[in-house]
């Protein structure tokens, strides 16, 4: 386990004194593969300049997962190191953070494994650590390209979600979850509710999505929420022009339409 | 095959070489680019084995990798040629159609060939030229999209290997997939290349278990680890049986470098000696326009390509040191990937303290990251003209030169605004 220096400082005289945000980005090596290493990092700057003290605790195969963090991490990765990923988990104290209550976010392979199950490489089916009602097969051809949804009302988000999705993963929500989003372009989950076809999933305070891009970079609302769901409160506004300048350009390249 | 047929054949494969040499001229004509790829394309579609009936008579090495598979081509045809004429493609050419339309133009059919292949289209070529050498470089995440994860290369690779026992291979040693894939062949000389980035080899490509890094070496407890290298870098120099060489390069980087020990590896199974070997090395400045400097709009750039993680981990130490500001050129069109969030697998915040001028098709996406990152940056998805105030005269005449780097679109596309690729090959 090694916390990263340059994200362990809080922002000293701004805001009122909080106690430190613990960001865990679990098993980066094997559920990194797309790019969502950049979630926790993103949290934590956006938590600083608000003046809330944060860290990234990174967590390697080997390591301890802490119990008492605030906020857990999981990407998207390879099948073996999915697999390899779960089996790390199994016996960890990710359930027990799961019962005090901390933030989990999860992308892609992270969100098939806090299922109840999900298809190893060879396609047969692995037991995932059970902690989100969510159960994944095989899609019958693989989901790659810019994936859409409109918020639903599972979170206070209004804002449309945007990311990037490649996975073969369709994942059938169970009645303990609500959808993260309705797909306006795409595939997401691959499975429909109620005549829609649905993208994520939450549960309490467990969010999944197959979002990458990484999703919070892509989606300022979405890690301001994770952020609000830890300090109890919303956040205040931090508009940066490179991020609308990003967002206008991918909704429109995914046709997004009010 | 009766007589008959025979004629009949190789009718059919003269009448495709005709076709794709009327197709590349027409292309020409219409300036559409060089017309090879639409040749090979023509030729292979009128003659689907062409590439096999052109490679029946002669020797065929293949590199490929997901980085330095250009640079090494470039290295081990040069050094190669040192013995005797060699056929070898144009940089990027590396998929069937490029290598067959370089064939059908070479008037004899004994020649030695020398070949980039794209690590997709590999276990296909192999079926035709089931006795070919293969140099085998690194497999690391890039392109997701289209390539498919990296274990998925590497299953590929290894099967195709397993199904021709015979090809010769040259292969890192420093990375845990190629090795995976090359050890199923019974003639392998090992090199230790190198290989800093490691983020996708976490799992042992043979059972699953998370593979264990010691410094250099690595190994699994199901026995997969990491064999004993022939031919080895150790910093600027190589070594190997034959003693330990000076790598006086005129390319930049340790990624370079490592080009030049499995180009010197290969180059040696193939009877150049490494003396000869290196200084046909020294010989090449740049590869493909990379690492040349052009004029542009009144200013100096040199061109540096950076296209996925694995290659900008290197990148950081070729560019002129801080505070010389940096353009960055970001595209995610089919050849770079759509996917461009491998922008969060580089160290970009070792870019801190010098100024960064995000380009490109997707310059909205670097300057998120760079926004994170704490980097300072001014966003200009043209750089037609004029130059962003920021950068001052860096890059002016009478000045080192600007380091632009850019995606492989991107960097086509500033190759072809500078002039083109004017390399001699």
């Amino acid at each position: 386990m090694s916390v990263d220096p340059n994200l362990s400082r809080g922002a000293p005289g701004r805001g009122h004194p909080t106690s430190e945000v613990r960001i865990v980005t679990v098993f980066p090596t094997l559920l990194g593969t797309y790019g969502d290493g950049g979630n926790a990092h993103i949290l934590a700057v956006r938590a600083q300049a608000r003046g809330i003290p944060a860290s990234v605790i990174r967590v390697d195969p080997g390591d301890a997962v802490p119990v008492e963090a605030d906020l857990y991490l999981l990407g998207g990765g390879e099948d073996d190191a999915q697999v390899a990923a779960v089996e790390l988990l199994r016996p960890s104290a990710l359930p027990q953070a799961v019962e005090r209550d901390a933030v989990i976010f999860a992308v892609c392979a992270g969100f098939q494994l806090l299922g109840h199950e999900f298809p190893g490489a060879d396609g047969r089916p692995v037991a995932g650590l059970g902690l989100l009602d969510v159960t994944t097969t095989r899609l019958s051809r693989r989901a790659v390209g810019e994936l859409l949804a409109e918020p639903t009302d599972a979170t206070p988000l209004r804002e449309p979600l945007t990311g990037y999705e490649n996975h073969a993963g369709a994942t059938t929500l169970g009645a303990a979850v609500q959808p993260l989003g309705l797909v306006r372009a795409g595939v997401g989950n691959g499975t429909e509710r109620a005549g829609h076809l649905v993208e994520g999933a939450v549960q309490g305070r467990i969010l999944g999505t197959y979002l990458h891009g990484p999703a919070l970079a892509r989606n300022p609302e979405l890690a301001d929420h994770l952020l609000g769901l830890v300090v109890g409160r919303p956040l205040p506004p931090w508009p940066q022009p490179e991020i609308e300048a990003l967002r206008a350009e991918r909704l429109a390249a995914a046709g997004w339409r009010r | 095959m009766s007589p008959h047929s025979r004629v009949a054949s190789g009718l059919r494969l003269r009448t495709a070489i005709g076709l794709g040499a009327v197709a590349s001229s027409l292309s020409r004509a219409l300036r559409r680019g060089d017309g090879q790829v639409i040749g090979g394309r023509v030729v292979l579609s009128a003659c689907p084995d062409a590439f096999g009936r052109l490679t029946a008579r002669r020797h065929v090495t293949f590199v490929s990798a997901t980085n330095g598979k250009t640079t090494t081509t470039r290295l081990l045809a040069a050094a190669l040629r040192t013995a005797g004429p060699i056929v070898t493609n144009l940089s990027g050419a590396n998929m069937p159609a490029g290598m067959v339309s370089v064939l059908a133009r070479t008037p004899d059919s004994q020649t030695p060939a020398v070949f980039e292949a794209d690590e997709t289209y590999l276990p296909g070529l192999l079926a035709q030229t089931p006795s070919a050498t293969v140099v085998l470089g690194n497999l690391t995440r890039d392109q997701l999209d289209r390539v498919g994860e990296v274990a998925m290369v590497a299953r590929r690779w290894r099967t195709a290997f397993a199904d021709h026992p015979a090809l010769a291979a040259v292969a890192n040693a420093d990375d845990p997939h190629v090795v995976w894939a090359a050890s199923v062949l019974p003639d392998v000389v090992w090199v230790g290349a190198g290989q800093p980035w490691r983020a996708d080899a976490a799992c042992c490509p043979e059972c699953g278990a998370v593979l264990r890094f010691d410094d250099t070496d690595w190994s699994c407890g199901c026995g997969l680890r990491r064999p004993e290298p022939t031919w080895w870098l150790d910093g600027d120099h190589v070594a190997g049986p034959s003693g330990r060489y000076r790598l006086d390069l005129a390319l930049p980087g340790r990624a370079n470098r490592a080009n030049a020990v499995l180009a010197l590896a290969a180059a040696a199974r193939r009877g150049v000696t490494p003396e000869r070997a290196l200084a046909a090395f020294r010989e090449v400045a740049s590869v493909g326009g990379r690492y040349q400097v052009r004029e542009y709009a009144g200013r100096r750039l040199r061109l540096l390509l950076g296209k996925n993680p694995a290659g900008w981990v290197e990148m950081f130490d070729v560019l002129a040191p801080a505070p010389a500001p940096v353009i960055i050129a970001i595209n995610a069109r089919a050849a770079d990937g759509r996917d461009p969030s491998w922008l969060w697998d580089v160290p970009f915040e070792r870019l801190a303290g010098r100024l960064v001028v995000a380009t490109g098709e997707r310059c909205h996406d670097l300057a998120v990251r760079l926004l994170y990152a704490g980097v300072r940056h001014v966003v200009a998805a043209d750089l037609a003209a004029p130059w962003p105030q920021e950068l001052g005269d860096a890059g002016s005449p009478g000045g080192p030169p600007l380091d632009l780097v850019a995606t492989y679109t991107a960097f086509r596309d500033w190759l072809r605004r500078t002039g083109g690729d004017t390399d001699v090959r």
